[in-house]
């Protein structure tokens, strides 16, 4: 039978000559020093206004959060995310360690945290939402389709593709924010510790797993994660595409998946059933930085575990309907 | 002579159903090998839906289609391993070069080389432009680069949704010997079209298929003389013409209205009196005007348009 990989190496080629993956590193290169000069702009502010005394910024954010919370025009569960935060900052302090120190390897860190949301789930539905629509709406899926292999074959190579691309473009990101920040911040910081392993109960934070680990090891954890939540997108984006012909719809049904997503996340908490809706879970790495969830009860293996149920499910949609559908038009 | 031909493709009581609405009623036919068959029928008859069955685009419902001995809808694989098509439209990566597509589409099947697509490009006379972009080929060019994909992997059968669509008149005439020499190497080709001077002039055998329906399988020449040939004279004084053809017991003129030919053939002809009339009585009907003093400048046999054969066909159909 025909070579898996031979499938596999038509798939990723046909993603690269549609320049595809070009258009993402183009972007990247263009939206990283944007945001390395806002953080640049940032470091010299404080700068200025604390004289380079981090501790003073840290204990006036604490004083500020704590004010915050004797206020009575701030809702409950405001308070609980403060309370945590300021938990969270004290212990900063009380080690002697400095959150802010900025360098290549912090900015990445941030970079790559506030990217989860938004800008690699983009990324990926750039090259995901039209790997099987576009050979649908251009005739191309009738060349594919009559050619002596088995249609799951074709699809399986399609979707470890994919998967190799997602790869690319959280290695790519990370690597490229890395090495552009670099020119600004420097490129130390891989042994700088971080912390990790809090413990969001309600409004308490439970230091007792917290323990210290180097920025490098932080970062891969994160990009572990970032991956996993960007596969899902890539999954579930590729079920669309089996399922809708236009590569537009596809794609813009995808992303307003992805933005109700965060808008669900922030509006924070009274319908607890929204924990299930894997556009709530994407956001993996807040768990390592200990920022309290957007629904109680939700925590790190459970958000795994949702996600990889979507994620499952829409593979089961994806195979069984590209395998069975007749090719109308 | 078509009983001792080995089966290249056989199609058993086909059946399709789409939502509710029945597509295809009941298609049966077999194709031999080394010979071209026709699959006639007017737009919207079930042809594309009956080809996209022969290469699994579409499952049908009920039915069998085996291809040099094999299910298609048991080991589609196997099947298709047997069979290069187009299905309307020679559609290929527009982002990618000829070779390229050639590549891509050679990596699905065991067995094709370097040497293999190289051969192929040449034998579809593509060698010039090959390494270009497919965005940036001609109709033709498409069709070209289509054919070679078709036949990269050295297929028995060769199917070709309306292969001359888009195709100027010269193109068309390559098409054709290109299609009778691909035959004569022993493959078996497989030509739908809607227009029977098409089939005519390239197939041997044809099935012909009204309404989601086979309606008639056979040599082609053998079906198309059961629907009448015209036979089409131009006078210098058509009145007295008319008078004296319609005069003789065994010949029929037809009223403007009632015949069948294309109007494209009928443009060109000035004043025509169309008839139905056997052959043998043309020479006889020619000394007549002679010797009355009328001159002729043409008589002409015109075939009988598609629809004409379906109105005969299912005519018959009825009759029986």
């Amino acid at each position: 039978m025909t070579n898996m990989l031979a499938l596999i190496q038509n798939e990723m080629l046909k993603v690269w000559k549609k320049k595809r993956f070009a258009v993402v590193v183009l972007i990247l290169l263009i939206l990283i020093p944007i945001f390395v000069y806002a953080q640049m702009k940032i470091a010299q502010n404080t700068t200025e206004k604390f004289n380079a005394d981090w501790r003073s910024e840290l204990q006036s954010r604490i004083t500020d959060n704590t004010n915050a919370l004797s206020s009575d025009r701030i809702p409950e569960e405001w308070k609980k995310w403060r309370r945590a935060l300021v938990q969270q900052l004290q212990y900063y302090l009380d080690h002697d360690i400095n959150p802010q120190t900025p360098n290549a390897v912090t900015f990445t860190r941030t970079f790559m945290d506030n990217s989860v949301s938004l800008f690699i789930p983009l990324m990926v539905l750039a090259i995901a939402s039209d790997l099987v629509s576009s050979e649908r709406s251009t005739g191309t899926i009738k060349m594919l389709l009559t050619r002596p292999v088995r249609r799951w074959r074709i699809l399986f190579a399609k979707l470890s593709a994919l998967t190799l691309y997602v790869s690319l473009i959280v290695i790519t990101t990370a690597l490229l924010c890395y090495l552009i920040s670099g020119l600004v911040f420097g490129y130390k910081g891989w042994e700088e510790p971080v912390f990790v392993g809090f413990m969001v109960q309600g409004a308490d934070v439970d230091t007792t797993g917290v323990h210290a680990v180097t920025q490098g090891v932080y970062l891969l954890m994160q990009s572990g994660l970032i991956w996993f939540s960007a596969m899902i997108v890539a999954i579930i984006a590729l079920m669309i595409s089996v399922l809708v012909r236009s590569t537009a719809a596809s794609f813009v049904t995808m992303m307003a998946t992805i933005i109700a997503g965060t808008i669900l996340s922030s509006m924070a908490s009274s319908w607890t059933s929204a924990k299930y809706l894997f556009n709530v879970n994407l956001e993996l790495s807040s768990y390592l930085r200990g920022t309290p969830p957007p629904v109680e009860g939700m925590s790190l293996g459970f958000s795994l575990v949702i996600l990889g149920l979507w994620g499952v499910a829409a593979l089961i949609v994806s195979f069984t309907v590209f395998t069975k559908q007749d090719i109308l038009n | 002579m078509a009983m001792a031909k080995e089966t290249v493709l056989s199609v058993q009581g086909l059946k399709k159903t789409i939502g509710r609405k029945p597509i295809i009623h009941e298609v049966s036919f077999e194709v031999y090998v080394g010979e071209i068959f026709g699959f006639l029928g007017p737009n919207g008859s079930g042809k594309t839906t009956t080809i996209r069955m022969l290469v699994d685009l579409i499952k049908p419902s009920a039915g069998k289609i085996t291809v040099c001995g094999e299910d298609i809808g048991i080991h589609p694989e196997r099947a298709l391993a047997h069979i290069g098509c187009i299905v309307e439209n020679p559609e290929m990566y527009g982002f990618m070069t000829g070779w390229e597509n050639l590549e891509h589409f050679a990596r699905m099947q065991d067995g094709i080389t370097k040497d293999r697509i190289t051969e192929v490009v040449e034998i579809v006379g593509l060698d010039q432009r090959i390494h270009d972009k497919v965005k940036t080929y001609s109709l033709g060019m498409r069709q070209r680069l289509g054919i070679a994909q078709a036949l990269l992997g050295k297929p028995k059968l060769l199917i070709l949704d309306e292969p001359t669509n888009g195709l100027d008149p010269k193109g068309i005439k390559e098409l054709r010997e290109f299609i009778r020499k691909l035959a004569e190497s022993g493959m078996s080709l497989f030509i739908s079209s809607h227009l029977l001077s098409e089939i005519q002039l390239m197939c041997d055998r044809v099935a012909i298929i009204a309404h989601g329906a086979v309606i008639a399988v056979g040599e082609v020449d053998e079906l198309v003389s059961q629907a009448a040939t015209y036979t089409v004279w131009q006078v210098n004084l058509p009145q007295d013409a008319r008078v004296m053809l319609a005069n003789h017991s065994d010949i029929l003129v037809i009223t403007d209205n009632e015949h069948q030919i294309d109007e494209s053939l009928l443009t060109t002809l000035h004043d025509p009196i169309i008839t139905i009339m056997d052959e043998s009585l043309i020479s006889t009907m020619v000394n007549k005007f002679v010797a009355s003093g009328i001159s002729i400048h043409s008589v002409q046999r015109v075939a009988p348009s598609l629809e004409e054969l379906f109105l005969k066909l299912t005519e018959g159909d009825k009759i029986d």
